[in-house]
């Protein structure tokens, strides 16, 4: 190709190359400057400046994602490799997920990831597709040279995947079979997070599929040292923990899934509190609805808030237990304060409700804790789930009754 | 766990130790230390810890292990009360 001249302005205001338009064709040069070495990748045209060319890796109907920073070719395969640390938009999407915000956009593709320059030698880690576990994950193989198997998981983390199949044998033995990484590795080995051996046999994956599994730790911030130890795990590393912070980030899932029916509740009451004397007074929706809707507001809180957060403080094993102590601490005073002109049995049908919504809330958190039994769980439902349905009625009653 | 407690005496978890062949698998799948290994032999240490996740019954190579795995979830068996197990869903992801 001819070294181009400097170029003319044309009335668009884009610059052309003068010489690729041959003098009495420039009606029709649209269609004879087909040739794609008259086009000048440097050359801005009308509208933006052209971009970066497309990386070799791209594909017709794809799109890279933003954490995959190349490709790590091996064999006849290039492997996406996945970036180490978060970037400020994994953070951003780390918190809409943890507070249910378009939650089940935070899928990752399941299949085969790389990280740093592995080989076939390489270790291969096992996770969910869910985006938050595979951050964790990631985040924590700064330097560390390994594969990273996805797994669908339909966007849920290992632990409860693992509880519900889905991150399971099955899954397993077909993810590995379609990533074709007995191609890829030369070892046979894959580790999986501790927490899916719910839902995987590795008896049957090394039946099925000729791997065999090696249980990784609990969490992924030992998964270095792990590795380091010649894949060894110590008691530490395979407990599970259930710390203040591991307990206030579910916080803002549970309030945010209350939202709904808590409106709805919320209109109940208010609908509810202008009943009186007088039958029906719109007056008493503000002066009585409103200070029991700050005695139920704490009655969610201390369920699904305060609850979690003092879980180890509050006394009693049975988490309605937990509940009633809190929403009692939160809701009485409350009541005292705002609706103690109701009298005895005002404020005490507005402590019974808001107590009993409060127990129940602290119950529906044993599906967040990593200890609580099933057989457990359900013996508490049996005896707790008639108290509070009791409170809830008798307390509605008092409330009405205090009207008169 | 030790820091938590759940309520106690209530999980179906059994061994039979005749069957073992102390591979040692339940101590490693166990996020909650209930095993431990003695003479080639698993033993139950600590049962009250157990939340019958049902790991170390699906790995145990031999079936030694026995217990009926669930979810702890109080979400969960109220929809299994309501439309059947096979329906009820949890709503934590
Ligand atoms: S997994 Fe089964 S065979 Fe292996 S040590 Fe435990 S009980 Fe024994
Ligand atoms: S059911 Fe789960 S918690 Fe209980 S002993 Fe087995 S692995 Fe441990």
């Amino acid at each position: 190709m001819e070294t181009p001249n400097p170029g003319t302005e044309c009335s668009c205001g884009c610059t052309k190359d003068a010489q690729a338009v041959p003098t009495g064709l420039s009606s029709i040069t649209p269609f004879i400057l087909s040739s794609p070495l008259d086009i000048k990748e440097d050359v801005p045209c009308c509208g933006a400046p052209a971009g970066p060319p497309a990386s070799p890796y791209e594909k017709a109907g794809y799109s890279i994602c933003p954490y995959v920073d190349g490709f790590v070719t091996i064999g006849q395969d290039s492997v996406p490799r996945v970036k180490t640390r978060l970037s400020p938009k994994d953070h951003v999407s780390t918190i809409l997920a943890r507070s249910n915000i378009g939650r089940n956009t935070y899928n990752v593709a399941p299949g085969l990831y790389a990280t740093g320059n592995p080989n076939g030698e390489s270790p291969v880690l096992v996770t969910a597709n869910f985006k938050l576990s595979f951050d964790h994950l990631r985040r924590e193989l700064q330097g560390v040279h390994a594969w990273i198997l996805v797994l669908d998981t339909r966007g849920i983390n290992v632990w409860c995947a693992a509880g519900k199949g889905t991150f399971g044998t099955d899954e397993l033995v077909n993810r590995l079979k379609r990533s074709r990484l007995s191609s890829i590795i030369t070892h046979k080995k894959i580790i999986l997070p501790q927490l899916g051996a719910t839902g995987v046999s590795a008896k049957q994956v090394k039946k099925q599929s000729g791997f065999s599994v090696i249980w990784g730790p609990v969490h992924c911030r030992d998964i270095k040292n792990f590795l380091g130890q010649n894949m060894s795990a110590d008691k530490k590393m395979r407990t599970v923990t259930f710390s203040l912070t591991e307990r206030l980030v579910l916080i803002p899932v549970e309030v945010a899934i209350l939202l709904k029916p808590a409106a709805i509740f919320f209109l109940a009451t208010l609908f509810v509190s202008g009943i009186g004397p007088h039958f029906y007074s719109l007056p008493a929706i503000i002066n009585r609805g409103l200070p029991a809707l700050a005695t139920l507001t704490m009655g969610i809180i201390a369920g699904a808030a305060l609850t979690p957060a003092l879980l180890d403080r509050l006394p009693g094993t049975a988490f309605s237990v937990k509940g009633i102590i809190s929403g009692v601490a939160l809701s009485f005073p409350t009541a005292l304060i705002l609706a103690g002109f109701t009298g005895v049995t005002g404020v005490l049908g507005l402590v019974l409700v808001a107590t009993a919504i409060s127990s129940y809330l602290a119950m529906n958190f044993t599906g967040s804790t990593p200890f609580t039994s099933p057989t457990g769980v359900e013996k508490e439902m049996k005896r707790f789930i008639p108290v509070q349905l009791c409170a809830t009625v008798l307390g509605a009653l008092f409330w009405l009754i205090s009207a008169f | 766990m030790e820091t938590f407690r759940y309520i106690q005496g209530v999980s179906t978890l059994k061994l039979d130790s005749e069957t073992c062949i102390g591979c040692g698998e339940c101590t490693r799948v166990c996020p909650h230390a209930v095993f431990e290994l003695t003479d080639k032999k698993a033993a139950i240490m600590d049962k009250d810890a157990c939340m019958e996740c049902g790991a170390c019954a699906l790995n145990c190579p031999v079936d030694a292990i026995t217990v009926s795995p669930g979810v702890g979830c109080a979400a969960y068996i109220i929809q299994s009360w309501l439309k059947g197990p096979s329906k009820a869903t949890c709503s934590t992801p």
